[in-house]
């Protein structure tokens, strides 16, 4: 077994099923700790009710009273190709920050729709956020197909009514499955009762998927997070992208001062290069001014150092954020003051209507589409360049708003 | 990067952010293998220091194996270690066999855990819960605040996103991180395994029993195994799906007791 790991979110509506996949999946891949499948039934015998597959992922009491999935849970299961951690995001329109928080962890999604129920506000919302994280690999399943007595009619018009929506969004679904959750079809196992379906189970799409590419092909972001002095001065940090090597010339963003990597230090190891993803530290040649939140590059290929950028906001507080109120901009290491010198647009997230252009406010659950200037020059880079620094959060005491630069001047 | 190494970046990555964003911080250690695995990734994190307090609650009816591992890793590793013990409910005769475990665990490890963070006014406790743990734990955050009672408000915690942590802190609230949330009970015993970190010889079976999990003397139960090395544990734990806390009494007595206990901060 190679411990390669597959990170994939399952969102949709409240109620379509998320829940019970999930302890389907868990169940079909053996994954269940002896006892449990024991305690649920006599749990839900005691409830009066049929075993509910549901109740292995919703563990809290308050949640199996109301029947709702407050939070990101995790939960992980393997099949022959690999292991995968199941991020469940809360369908619930109260908790799209808790979804936002599982999703912008995910590698991959799959999107439950009910095939009775057919496409909700949150299948829609969800789909969206998916596309604003710039999640690529997306499986479509339309669930309970049991009772509808699993007819092809009713998934095509389903199926249908959903593309309508995903092309509009630009989402293009890898595949889209017919499944009942409750009964087991085409999710671990082919089932009979679908012979107009030829198509793959759900794992053997997951199977299909790929990890998170690393990024050491690109060119080099070395976020500075802190400088530690307890023998020598190291310049602690992550490689967001590319290798920072030995003897490396680097230039250290925003001031543009050069030097040469010295040493690369990673307690009791010999090393002298790191690849992207890897927290490690640096010692200099020179004894520059370097300090959290600076960016080290190596390249002619530069990020923007700006303080005014354009991008695409998705609020996520339920006070609403009023022109002329400051937020913190945190992206990467770094961390200024900020404003929103300009709300072009405002859309509702799950109808993607137009709410308002040149706005003044923007609340809860809506998307925005702003100019930030922000207190300090800044260096960031377009999403789709380079997420890692194209993407930020906006903040009061705590985060509340993700976004992606989609513009820099 | 192969498996571990992600885990460990990810881990070291918010060891080093809580460290710079809460000065004032500590990093509970029970001495099991979790919070042994969190010492030796905090020590990677900061080249083989520790700048902060390690903290042991100590209920007092520990296993001897834990109070010596204890005493030969903490002068080893050179730890400013700081051992909490509800003096008071200690005296008055508080242990498992007096009342119900719930109270026990209460005042023995909860209480006496918020009586430490008093004295000493941290703003942050790094701990090594993990996600696979338990039901409930799935629903944690990598930072996650607690009010002064230790309660959490899992229904309503701060979004956390591509790893933009919580990062203000107020009055009486502390802030608890969880640096190896992301990692599964073979995750550490791999690591265990690979970077040869030292262990508590309960894990290892003697007499074809060992330990899952340890805490109390009294409420911890071996399971059967024949495990006695890391490399048997690592095998043993690919083949078998026992949950890993059912030696624990704890977890037998109500089904929802856990949840119970972390409202009330128990760890
Ligand atoms: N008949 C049928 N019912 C299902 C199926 N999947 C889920 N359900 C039921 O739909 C309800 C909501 O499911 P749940 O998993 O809790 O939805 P969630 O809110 O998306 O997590 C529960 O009563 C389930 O038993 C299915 O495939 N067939």
């Amino acid at each position: 077994m190679n411990n390669e790991n597959l990170k994939f979110v399952i969102v949709g509506h409240v109620d379509h099923g998320k829940s019970t996949l999930i302890g389907r999946l868990l169940y079909d891949t053996n994954s269940l700790p002896e006892g449990k499948i024991e305690e649920i039934k006599q749990l839900c015998e005691s409830l009066g009710k049929d075993i509910e597959f549901g109740y292995i992922m919703d563990h809290l009491e308050e949640e199996r009273d109301q029947g709702i999935t407050i939070d990101t849970a995790q939960t992980f299961f393997t099949t022959k190709k690999r292991d995968y951690v199941i991020i469940d995001a809360p369908g619930h329109v109260e908790f799209v920050k808790n979804m936002i928080s599982g999703a912008s962890q995910a590698e991959a999604a799959v999107l439950i729709v009910d095939a009775q129920e057919g496409v909700k506000e949150q299948t829609k919302r969800h789909s969206y956020i998916l596309r604003m994280l710039g999640l690529s690999q997306v499986i479509v399943v339309i669930n309970k197909m049991d009772i509808v007595d699993y007819d092809q009619k009713r998934f095509e018009t389903v199926k249908k009514d959903l593309f309508n929506f995903l092309s509009n969004i630009k989402i293009k679904p890898s595949y889209v499955i017919p499944i009942s959750a409750k009964n087991g079809d085409f999710i671990a196992n082919k089932s009979g009762n679908m012979n107009w379906y030829q198509g793959l189970t759900l794992l053997e799409a997951l199977d299909t998927f790929k990890t998170k590419e690393n990024a050491n092909e690109k060119p080099l972001r070395y976020v500075v997070q802190d400088v530690y002095s307890f023998d020598k001065r190291i310049i602690a940090g992550r490689v967001e992208s590319g290798i920072i090597r030995k003897g490396d010339r680097i230039k250290v963003l925003p001031s543009g001062e050069e030097t040469r990597v010295k040493s690369v230090e990673e307690y009791l190891k010999n090393v002298t290069e790191a690849e992207s993803g890897k927290s490690i530290g640096i010692t200099t040649e020179d004894k520059l001014f370097i300090d959290r939140g600076n960016v080290i590059v190596n390249s002619s290929d530069l990020p923007a150092i700006t303080n005014r950028i354009k991008a695409n906001v998705f609020w996520m507080d339920r006070i609403p954020f009023k022109k002329g109120e400051s937020l913190r901009f945190r992206c990467a290491t770094q961390e200024v003051n900020c404003a929103i010198e300009k709300i072009n647009k405002v859309i509702n997230s799950s109808t993607l209507a137009l709410i308002a252009e040149d706005a003044s406010e923007i609340k809860n659950r809506e998307v925005a589409n702003i100019v930030i200037r922000t207190d300090k020059p800044v260096v960031v880079e377009n999403f789709n360049t380079m997420e890692e620094l194209g993407r930020f959060v906006l903040g009061r005491e705590d985060t509340c708003a993700g976004g992606i630069i989609t513009e820099l001047e | 990067m192969d498996h571990l190494d992600k885990l460990e970046s990810q881990s070291v990555y918010i060891i080093r952010e809580a460290y710079k964003q809460f000065k004032d911080i500590a990093v509970l250690w029970s001495i099991g293998k979790d919070s042994t695995t969190l010492m030796w990734l905090v020590r990677k994190a900061f080249y083989g220091n520790i700048p902060f307090h390690a903290l042991h609650i100590d209920t007092g009816y520990k296993f001897k194996e834990i109070y010596e591992f204890r005493d030969e890793w903490s002068k080893k590793w050179c730890m400013k270690l700081v051992v909490g013990t509800n003096d008071g409910s200690i005296k008055a005769g508080m242990g498992p066999k007096e009342g119900d475990k719930l109270s026990c665990c209460g005042q023995l490890k909860t209480d006496a855990l918020k009586q430490t963070i008093d004295k000493y006014r941290y703003k942050a406790l790094l701990l090594g819960i993990r996600r696979d743990e338990h039901g409930i734990r799935a629903k944690e955050r990598y930072f996650s605040p607690r009010n002064k009672q230790f309660e959490w408000d899992y229904k309503d915690q701060p979004p956390e996103l591509w790893d933009q942590f919580k990062n203000q802190q107020h009055g009486e609230q502390h802030i608890r991180v969880h640096p190896l949330l992301h990692w599964t009970e073979l995750d550490i015993w791999m690591y265990i395994q690979r970077e040869n970190i030292p262990i508590v010889s309960l894990y290892f079976a003697k007499n074809r029993k060992r330990y899952r999990s340890i805490g109390c003397e009294p409420c911890c139960n071996p399971v059967d195994s024949e495990a006695d090395t890391i490399d048997k544990i690592v095998e043993e734990l690919k083949t078998t799906n026992i949950a890993e806390r059912s030696g624990r009494a704890q977890d037998k007595e109500r089904a929802y007791m856990m949840q119970k206990l972390r409202a009330l901060g128990y760890m």
